[in-house]
C-alpha cells in the first residue's frame, strides 16, 4: 500500500486557515498578554482577521482550481458567496461582542460564589470570547464549501463547540445561561448523532463518502433505495437541526434567551447561513436527482416551520424568544428556496439569509440597549414606551421588525419576494401560499411590539435605554444601513449573486 | 424621458426633509412649510392636469428606469386621464387638509413636525401608487403607503386609536399579502411567456388557464375589496375614522380608499379580462349590498365620524357597481364618484371636526340649535351633507347619475335597488342635519364660535369645487372618457345599445 502525499491547495484554504491563524493568535494573547491590553488586543486581532479572510475570499473569487484538499472542498461561486456573507455578519458581530458588559467576569466561576464575586470587583474581562468566535467562524466558512461527509461533519462540530460555549458566558442570569448552553449542547450531540447516522447509510448506499460519488450513485440509481432514503432523512434530521426547523427547533427559544444577546445575534445570523448554505449544496447537487422522495417531506416541514414559528411567536411576552420563534419562521421561508431547486431559489435564497442575518444582528443589538439596574430588559411589556423616551432607538427596532415582516422598501421584502417567486416558480404553491399566510400572521406580533414601543403609555419602572458605545453603535448603523439599501435598491447585490451562484457538481 | 412625475413626487419629499432639519420647537414654522409645500404640489399637478392631451388614450409622462433589472422590475410612470384625476385630486386635498385641521397635531403623541412629515409622505406615495404602472412598483407604494397612515391614526388620532390603528394594519397587510401570492404568479407566468416583466401593458397580454386567472384575479379583488372598502371587507374602515383626526380621516376615506377602487380597473380589469366576467355578477351583488347596509348603518348611528364612514361604504358600493357595470357612462361615472367623493367626504368630515373640537363631543345628540349659534358652521355642514346625498347642481349628483344610468344598461335590476341608496341617503343625512342644526338650543351649545377665517379659506375651495364640477362636469370628464371607453373597449365590451319598450 502506498501513501499519496495529499494536494491541500492552500489558496482555496486560506480564508479559512486565516481565520484559525487568528484563533490561535488570541489564544496566545490569552495567555501572555496582560489583564489590561487584552480586550482592545483582541478586539483589533479578530476584526484585523476577518477582514483580511474577507479581501482573501473576494482575491480567490475566481480561481481557476475549484476542489481543494483532495476534493473535500469546493470553492464555488455560492461557497464564495456564503463565505463573504458570514465573514461580513461576523465583523458586524464582532462589534457587538466587543461590548464587553454582556459577558460574565469569570465563566469558570460558579454563580453567585464569592470567585465570582471577586472577578467581578477585579473588573475581570472574559476575553476568550474572541478566539472562540474566530473558531467558529473558521467552521462556519468551511460548513458550505465542504464536498464530502467527514469534512461536513467536521465542520459541523468546528462550529458548534464554541458555540456551546459561548451560550453559556452570560454575565447576569448566569443559571438561565449555563442552561441554556447544556440544552444546546445536548440536543446539538444528539443531532449530531443523527446525521452521523445518515452520513453512515450513505455510505452504504454508494460506497462514497464523496459529494459527487453519492451524486452518481443518485444519478444510476444502482444502490438500495431504502439506503438512501434513511440516509437522506438523518442528515437531514442533523440539518434541519442546525437550521431550527420543526419539529427540530425546540432548542432555538430557550438558547436564544439565555445566552448573552450579543452571541445569540451572532449565532441566530452566522449559524443560519452557514448551515442553509450547507442545505443547498447538499440538496441542491448531491440529492437533486432524488427530488421526489424528499420535496414533499421537506415541503411539510417547511410549511409546518412557517406557522409553527408564526402562531407560537404571537404568545410570546420576551422579546428574545419571540425573535427566536421569528427566526423559525424565517427558516421556514429559506426551506422554501432549498425546495425550490432552480437557480432562481439558490440566488434567492443567499440573498435572504444576508440581509436577514444583517437585520437580526441588528435587532438583538438594539436589544442589548434596553436596560435596568440589573442589565438587559427582555420582557415587553416593560418596553411599553420607548418610542416617547428613546424614539431613536424605538424607530430602529421597528424599522428592523418591519423588515421581518417582510414590508416593501426594507431588504426583508425583496428577500420574500424572490424567495417565493423562486418557489411559485418550481411549482411549490402550496409552500408559497403558507408562506404568504404565516407573513400575514407574523405581521401580527411584529407589529404589537411597536404598538407597546409607541402607542402604549410607559409603566412605572420603565426602563431605560443606554447611550450605545461606539461598537454597538457601528453594529446598529451598519446593519440598518444595509437593510435600507437592499430594500431600495438591491439590483448590485441580486446581480451580483446572480452572476455567481452556480454549484459546481 | 419625462421627469414631471418623479419630480411630483420629490416635491413632498424635499418638503418633509426640510421639516425633518427643524427643531421641534417651532411648529408654526412646521405648519407653513407643510402648508406651502403642499400647495406648490398642488400647482404643480394643476400645471401637469392643464398640459394633458386629453384625446390621446395613451400613457402620458411616462417615464421609465430599470431598478431590479434581475427580476424584470423598472421604475415605471405614467398618467392616463383615471390616474389623473385621482392625482389631482390627492394634490389638491392635500392643502386644503393642512390648512382645515391646523391645530390637528397638538393632542398628538409625537411633534407637530412628525405629524407633517408623515403627511407629506403620505402624500408623496399616493401620487406613485396612482402613477405606478409597474405592478411592482405599484405594489411597494400600496403596502409602504399603510405605515404612515398606521402612525397618523395611532399617534394623533383619538379614543381607542392604537386599537383602530392595529386594526387598519392587520386588515390591508392580510389584502396586501394575497395580492403578493397573485403579483408572485403573474411574474412567474410572464416568465414562462417570453421574460419576466411587470408591465401593466405586458402583463394584460399572458395567457392563462382560466383557474388560474380566477385565482389570482381573487387575489387582486380581496386586497381592493379591503381598501375600498367593500361589505364583507369593510369592518375596519368606522374604528379607523372613528378615532382618526378629521384630517387623516379626509386622507383615508378620500385618498388611500380609492387606491382600492382604482385598483380594481387598473389592475383586476384590465389584467384578467375573462376572470371579471365571471366574477362580475357576484361583485354587483356585493356592490348593492354595501350601498344599502352602508346606508342602514350610517342612519342608525349616534356618533357623527362614524356615521360619514357608513356614508362612504354606500358611496364605495356606487363606485365598485360603477366599475363592474362594465359599460363607459358606467366607468366615467364611477371615475368622476372618485373624485368627487374625495371633496364631499372632505367637506363633511372637516366641518364635521370644527364641529366636534368646539363642542367636544362627537355625538349627534349633543349637537342641536348650531344654525342659531353658529351659522356658517351650520350652512357648511348643511351644505357638505347635500353634497354627499347627491342632491342636483352638485357634483356628487353628476357622478352618481352615470354610475346607475351605466349600471341599468346592463345591471337593470341592481340599479333599481341602488337607488332606494339615494332614497336612504336623504334619511342619513337629514337626520343628523335636522338633530344637530335645527330645533333648540342643546344645553352646551350657547357660546360656541363660528368658523374663523382660517376654516372659511380651507372649506371654500371644496365648495367651489362641488357646486362647479355640479354645473358644468365637461372639464374633468373630457379627460375621463377616453381612458374609460379605453378600458371598456380593451375588454371587449360594448355599450349596451338603449332599447325601447316596443308600441308605447
Amino acid at each position: 500500500m502506498t501513501f499519496t502525499a495529499p494536494v491541500l491547495n492552500y489558496t482555496i484554504l486560506s480564508p479559512m486557515l486565516i481565520v484559525l491563524a487568528g484563533a490561535l493568535i488570541g489564544v496566545l494573547v490569552e495567555a501572555f498578554l496582560g489583564k489590561a491590553f487584552r480586550p482592545i488586543v483582541q478586539l483589533i486581532l479578530t476584526v484585523g482577521t476577518l477582514l483580511l479572510s474577507l479581501v482573501q475570499v473576494f482575491r480567490i473569487r475566481e480561481s481557476e482550481s475549484l476542489s481543494a484538499a483532495m476534493g473535500s472542498v469546493v470553492f464555488d461561486g455560492p461557497g464564495f458567496l456564503l463565505q463573504a456573507a458570514i465573514l461580513i455578519i461576523s465583523i458586524i458581530s464582532v462589534f457587538l461582542i466587543a461590548d464587553n458588559e454582556n459577558f460574565t467576569a469569570l465563566a469558570a466561576a460558579i454563580p453567585g460564589s464569592v470567585e465570582e464575586h471577586a472577578s467581578i470587583q477585579q473588573g475581570n474581562k472574559v476575553t476568550e470570547v474572541y478566539p472562540l468566535t474566530l473558531f467558529a467562524v473558521a467552521g462556519m466558512l468551511l460548513f458550505p464549501i465542504s464536498s464530502d461527509l467527514i469534512t461536513l461533519f467536521v465542520a459541523l462540530e468546528m462550529l458548534s463547540l464554541p458555540l456551546y460555549l459561548m451560550a453559556g458566558l452570560s454575565r447576569r442570569r448566569r443559571l438561565l445561561s449555563q442552561e441554556a448552553a447544556l440544552k444546546y449542547f445536548l440536543l446539538g450531540a444528539f443531532s449530531s448523532a443523527f446525521f452521523l447516522f445518515g452520513a453512515a447509510y450513505l455510505y452504504g448506499y454508494s460506497g462514497d463518502i464523496s459529494f459527487a460519488g453519492i451524486r452518481d450513485s443518485v444519478v444510476g440509481g444502482s444502490g438500495n433505495d431504502i439506503f438512501l432514503l434513511i440516509g437522506i432523512a438523518f442528515v437531514s434530521v442533523g440539518l434541519l437541526f442546525k437550521v431550527g426547523a420543526v419539529p427540530f427547533h425546540a432548542w432555538s427559544p430557550d438558547v436564544y434567551q439565555g445566552a448573552p444577546t450579543a452571541v445569540t445575534a451572532f449565532m441566530a445570523a452566522a449559524t443560519k447561513i452557514a448551515a442553509f448554505g450547507a442545505m443547498l449544496r447538499i440538496y441542491y447537487t448531491v440529492f437533486a436527482n432524488a427530488q421526489w422522495s424528499w420535496t414533499p417531506l421537506l415541503s411539510g416541514i417547511a410549511i409546518i416551520t412557517m406557522l409553527f414559528g408564526s402562531f407560537v411567536a404571537i404568545a410570546q411576552r420576551d422579546v428574545k424568544r419571540m425573535l427566536a420563534y421569528s427566526s423559525i419562521a424565517h427558516a421556514g421561508f429559506l426551506l422554501a428556496g432549498v425546495i425550490a431547486l432552480n437557480k432562481a431559489g439558490l440566488s434567492a435564497s443567499i440573498f435572504y439569509l444576508f440581509a436577514y442575518g444583517v437585520a437580526t444582528v441588528g435587532a438583538f443589538a438594539v436589544v442589548t440597549l434596553v436596560r435596568d439596574s440589573s442589565g438587559e430588559v427582555t420582557d415587553l411589556n416593560r418596553w411599553t414606551g420607548l418610542g416617547k423616551r428613546s424614539p431613536w432607538v424605538a424607530s430602529v427596532f421597528a424599522f428592523f421588525l418591519l423588515a421581518f415582516a417582510g414590508i416593501p422598501l426594507t431588504s426583508g421584502f425583496i428577500g420574500k419576494f424572490s424567495i417565493f417567486s423562486a418557489a411559485y416558480e418550481s411549482g411549490a404553491k402550496g409552500v408559497v401560499i403558507a408562506g404568504v399566510l404565516s407573513s400575514a400572521i407574523a405581521a401580527f406580533f411584529y407589529i404589537r411590539v411597536i404598538v407597546l414601543m409607541f402607542f402604549t403609555d410607559s409603566h412605572e419602572d420603565a426602563t431605560t435605554v443606554v447611550i450605545p458605545s461606539v461598537l454597538t453603535r457601528i453594529t446598529v448603523i451598519f446593519s440598518f444601513v444595509i437593510t435600507v439599501a437592499l430594500g431600495v435598491y438591491p439590483a448590485p447585490l441580486i446581480d451580483f449573486i446572480n452572476k455567481f451562484a452556480t454549484f459546481i457538481r | 424621458m419625462n421627469l414631471s412625475l418623479t419630480l411630483l413626487m420629490a416635491l413632498p419629499l424635499l418638503g418633509a426633509a426640510v421639516l425633518a432639519a427643524l427643531p421641534k420647537a417651532n411648529a408654526l414654522l412646521a405648519k407653513q412649510i407643510a402648508l406651502g409645500s403642499t400647495f406648490l404640489v398642488a400647482l404643480v399637478t394643476i400645471a401637469m392636469a392643464v398640459g394633458f392631451e386629453r384625446d390621446n388614450i395613451n400613457l402620458q409622462y411616462v417615464e421609465s428606469h430599470q431598478w431590479i433589472p434581475s427580476f424584470g422590475i423598472n421604475y415605471a410612470v405614467g398618467l392616463d386621464g383615471i390616474s389623473l384625476v385621482l392625482i389631482l385630486m390627492t394634490t389638491l386635498l392635500a392643502p386644503i387638509v393642512v390648512l382645515a385641521g391646523w391645530n390637528e397635531s397638538q393632542n398628538g403623541r409625537w411633534s407637530t413636525k412628525t405629524f407633517y412629515i408623515l403627511i407629506l409622505v403620505l402624500e408623496m406615495m399616493a401620487i406613485g401608487v396612482f402613477a405606478a404602472t409597474d405592478v411592482f412598483l405599484f405594489y411597494v407604494f400600496f403596502e409602504a403607503m399603510l405605515v404612515p397612515v398606521y402612525f397618523l391614526i395611532g399617534g394623533y388620532g383619538t379614543g381607542e386609536r392604537s386599537a383602530a390603528a392595529v386594526k387598519f394594519l392587520l386588515y390591508s397587510l392580510f389584502g396586501g399579502l394575497l395580492m403578493l401570492a397573485s403579483i408572485i404568479g403573474l411574474y412567474v407566468i410572464s416568465g414562462a411567456q417570453g421574460g419576466h416583466t411587470f408591465d401593466t401593458q405586458a402583463l394584460s397580454q399572458l395567457q392563462m388557464s382560466s383557474t388560474t386567472q380566477n385565482l389570482l384575479f381573487l387575489g387582486f379583488f380581496i386586497a381592493f375589496a379591503i381598501k375600498a372598502p367593500l361589505w364583507p371587507f369593510h369592518t375596519w374602515l368606522p374604528d379607523a375614522a372613528d378615532c382618526a383626526t378629521p384630517g387623516t380621516s379626509v386622507l383615508l376615506l378620500g385618498v388611500l380608499d380609492k387606491v382600492g377602487t382604482f385598483g380594481m380597473i387598473r389592475y383586476c380589469l384590465t389584467l384578467f379580462p375573462e376572470a371579471t366576467k365571471t366574477f362580475t355578477p357576484t361583485i354587483i351583488v356585493l356592490s348593492v349590498i354595501s350601498i344599502i347596509y352602508g346606508a342602514f348603518l350610517a342612519i342608525g348611528q349616534k356618533d357623527i365620524k362614524r356615521l360619514i364612514a357608513f356614508t362612504s361604504i354606500s358611496h364605495f358600493g356606487f363606485i365598485t357597481m360603477g366599475i363592474f357595470a362594465m359599460t363607459s357612462q358606467g366607468h366615467s361615472g364611477a371615475t368622476l364618484y372618485m373624485f368627487n367623493h374625495g371633496f364631499s367626504t372632505a367637506a363633511l368630515f372637516l366641518v364635521a371636526g370644527w364641529m366636534i373640537s368646539r363642542r367636544g363631543s362627537s355625538i349627534i345628540s349633543d349637537f342641536g340649535g348650531l344654525q342659531r349659534v353658529t351659522p356658517v358652521m351650520a350652512w357648511a355642514f348643511f351644505f357638505a351633507g347635500m353634497s354627499s346625498l347627491a342632491l342636483p347642481g352638485l357634483s356628487s349628483f353628476v357622478s352618481e347619475f352615470l354610475v346607475l344610468v351605466g349600471t341599468y344598461t346592463r345591471y337593470p335590476v341592481a340599479a333599481i335597488i341602488a337607488t332606494f341608496g339615494i332614497v336612504l341617503a336623504a334619511l342619513y343625512i337629514l337626520i343628523p342635519v335636522q338633530r344637530a342644526l335645527h330645533g333648540p338650543i342643546t344645553a352646551g351649545n350657547e357660546n360656541l364660535s363660528d368658523l374663523t377665517l382660517r376654516e372659511r379659506v380651507a372649506i371654500a375651495p371644496v365648495v367651489v369645487i362641488i357646486i362647479f364640477l355640479g354645473f358644468y362636469p365637461s372639464p374633468l370628464l373630457k379627460v375621463i372618457n377616453p381612458a374609460a371607453t379605453h378600458v371598456i373597449s380593451q375588454m371587449g365590451f360594448s355599450d349596451p345599445a338603449p332599447t325601447q319598450l316596443g308600441g308605447k
